[in-house]
């Protein structure tokens, strides 16, 4: 007994120095994530039931009203649509793109340091200068484009100003610029797959395409995901092009979710209901994220 | 005494005594942030940076600190954000769209200029009174007119000639305006044109300049005097529309869909439009860059002649202590003043505020020389308050979209028009009585 009860004490309260000690380690990061993350998303879940505040009228409680106005907003539905073509035209695009960018600078050809340098150069220019030299190419008459298509006697195209075309030349934008960081992951895991797994596949007389269809895109797989993760994210929070591209017009032609949260937050002020399209949007992206995760990942053959 | 220990004593009495001297100058300087805006081509920054300057050199204890906030949409946003944020980094003055008046006062971020200077009608009143009609709301004057402007017609006199017409007569009309563009545009063949009739630009605001095609059609406002109304689809407002877009779409003398604001000028420096409609706050620019001889005109009319006045007016906000509102209203007189009111006008081509602006010799001489400045001004007696309402940005958008759809081919006129005034209704309901 009195050698137990000393024991259990100093047992006690090492446990308990422990404790404050790890919870002494995690605090600057906690403080950052409340701060930055889970306060902002709470504020933002609580502001989307309330009116917003106007000078005489204070913010009072709506319910679900900001959301039945969402499906009687004809632009949030022209900017949800927007979005799933952007998503359906950008993504597959740059993954394909940067995987075949990869494997073409994995390979022994000359000038591959050049080459390596040329595709991943758009990623490290800001997109806003990136999307103002995409303007220079785009300016109807003057521009790159209606240059090339003078010289072989076509008319020129108002690429930005017309409905039709808005929104793939700001999607060609975000392809040719982030094609080229997905690319790295690739190449990195290219140079992951042993030699030997490739010789053999070339023993067993395999062809170039099967073994890249059977052994080399099979062990990319986790990184297939990691990269459609990161591009759907990247195609839901599509903003910065906008601005200098065209504002999401004509018409809201190429309008995005996030430009158009954007909008109501800060040109009409109507944070309630900028709110409650931020609520949505972030629901966009967790089920994306969880589709990903649960059928593309199980598919997934992790080493 | 040796001649070093005198200079120490000395500069030792100099720093002693230049200290308490230094501390009460920074107690008493009073430094105004004030955000602005480019809509126009030319150093407008430079201009800027240069008033700030002179006025605390006149007034060594204000210090005016300029800082440029991109267009006007975006200084009017970064305004509302930084003052919601509060702080020291907020502005206390901003030269914001005169039209953007409701946005603010929703806001309720404003003091009224009026109240600023206690009731000196005098000063109010030598403003033209077309500049002041987008600065009152609630019986009150909130905001000094100061980069003012109405949009004119500019047209190539090497252009007109080569093709047979006056070059000293713009066109009077709207028939007139489509005849001349049919003669002015050059084809490279069926589908390529070179030389376009005329532009008359429609990217991020095009409601400015389709006002003045509304106004000449015999809409006077697209707005009711308290922002309340709209007045978006009536026959006048709808028949504006089918004659703008019908000058691309149908006849061919414009190019059809968008046209970029802010290439228009440089379309026309390089002969690719023969005529344009744009900001008189653009002439000192054309006058710098065109290599021909041009012209400019009142825009033509139709059923009457008629153009909005746009451009920003001087706001105060209401985060200001008494002494930085007298500061403030000290800075909007000396700037507004009849001689810097013409220097601004001479510098950038944006119509001069006061009759008594145009009345000093400096303003004078420069006509005389150059009588396409007097031109903006002589319409002013036309002149109707652009389009402002409640949710002013909101509700211009819903507009803007609309004449974006039609000017594409997305919709007929009349069925974009109609959509946007139920949408202005939706929006403006609550704030009717």
């Amino acid at each position: 007994m009195s050698v137990i009860a000393p024991t259990l004490a100093r047992i006690r309260t090492a446990q308990f120095g422990d404790h404050l000690v790890a919870w002494l380690l995690i605090t600057p990061a906690l403080v950052l994530l409340v701060a930055f993350t889970l306060y902002p998303a709470a504020a933002t879940l609580w502001q989307s039931f309330f009116s917003t505040p106007l000078v005489n009228r204070p913010a009072h409680f709506v319910g679900f009203a900001h959301f039945q106005q969402m499906l009687a907003d004809p632009v949030f539905v022209k900017v949800l649509v927007n979005n799933l073509l952007y998503a359906a035209g950008s993504i597959p695009a740059s993954v394909a793109l940067a995987l075949l960018m990869a494997l073409l600078v994995n390979a022994r050809i000359p000038g591959r340091g050049l080459a390596r340098m040329a595709f991943f150069t758009p990623t490290v220019l800001p997109l806003i200068a990136a999307a103002n030299i995409w303007l220079f190419f785009y300016t109807p008459g003057y521009g790159l484009l209606d240059q090339l298509l003078h010289v072989f006697g076509l008319a020129g195209h108002n690429w930005l100003g017309n409905p039709s075309t808005a929104l793939w030349a700001v999607t060609a934008v975000t392809v040719w610029k982030q094609a080229g960081f997905f690319m790295i992951f690739y190449l990195a895991a290219l140079q992951q797959i042993p030699e030997n797994l490739r010789e053999a596949a070339a023993i067993e007389g395999a062809s170039r395409w099967h073994t890249l269809r059977r052994v080399i895109l099979p062990l990319l797989g986790p990184t297939t995901l990691f990269v459609l993760v990161n591009a759907v994210i990247g195609a839901f929070s599509q903003v910065d092009a906008l601005f200098v591209l065209t504002n999401g017009g004509p018409d809201n032609a190429s309008n995005l979710l996030l430009y158009y949260i954007f909008q109501n937050a800060f040109q009409f002020w109507d944070t309630g209901y900028a709110a409650a399209l931020t609520v949505v949007l972030v629901l966009i992206l967790a089920a994306a994220s969880l589709v990903q995760f649960l059928f593309v990942g199980r598919r997934t053959h992790y080493r | 005494m040796q001649r070093r220990d005198f200079l120490k004593l000395s500069a030792a009495t100099a720093l002693t005594a230049a200290l308490p001297l230094q501390r009460a100058h920074a107690a008493e300087l009073i430094e105004l942030p004030m955000y602005y805006p480019v809509a126009v081509g030319g150093p407008i920054a430079k201009i800027m940076d240069g008033y700030a300057a002179a006025f605390h050199r006149a007034n060594p204890d204000v210090r005016i600190r300029p800082i440029y906030t991109g267009s006007y949409q975006d200084t009017t946003i970064k305004a509302l954000t930084a003052l919601r944020g509060g702080g020291s980094s907020a502005p206390k003055m901003a030269v914001a769209l005169a039209v953007d008046i409701f946005t603010y006062l929703d806001q309720g971020v404003l003091v009224a200029v009026e109240e600023l200077a206690k009731g000196d009608k005098a000063w109010l009143n030598s403003f033209y009174p077309a500049f002041l009609t987008n600065s009152r709301a609630n019986g009150k004057i909130w905001s000094a007119p100061f980069q003012r402007s109405t949009p004119v017609l500019y047209w190539n006199k090497a252009a007109f000639k080569a093709v047979g017409l006056d070059p000293e007569r713009a066109p009077a009309d709207w028939a007139e305006m489509q005849d001349y563009a049919r003669r002015l545009t050059r084809r490279h063949n069926a589908k390529s044109v070179t030389e376009w009739g005329i532009q008359i630009p429609s990217s991020g605001f095009p409601y400015w300049l389709f006002q003045g095609l509304a106004i000449e059609n015999g809409q006077a406002r697209l707005a009711s005097v308290d922002g309340t109304h709209t007045y978006f689809d009536t026959p006048e407002t709808i028949g504006a529309l089918e004659y703008m877009v019908d000058l691309g779409r149908k006849s061919k003398v414009m190019p059809s869909g968008i046209i970029n604001w802010g290439t228009t000028p440089q379309d026309f420096f390089q002969n690719r439009c023969a005529m344009m409609w744009t900001t008189t706050g653009n002439l000192t620019n054309v006058r710098k860059h065109a290599p021909f001889p041009f012209g400019v005109g009142m825009l033509p009319k139709h059923k009457r002649y008629g153009a909005p006045t746009g451009g920003g007016n001087l706001y105060v906000f209401n985060n200001t202590t008494d002494a930085e509102r007298a500061a403030a209203l000290r800075f909007i007189r000396w700037v507004t003043s009849p001689e810097m009111a013409a220097d601004w006008s001479m510098q950038t081509g944006y119509i001069a505020t006061s009759p008594a602006a145009w009345d000093t010799d400096a303003l004078k001489q420069y006509v005389a020389g150059f009588p396409q400045a007097v031109v903006a001004r002589n319409q002013l007696q036309y002149a109707e308050p652009e389009l402002s309402t409640h949710q002013n940005q909101r509700v211009t958008k819903v507009f803007n979209d609309a004449l974006e759809a039609a000017l594409t081919g997305q919709k007929a006129p009349a069925v974009a028009l109609h959509e946007a005034q139920s949408r202005a209704n939706a929006i403006l309901r609550r704030y009717r009585a």
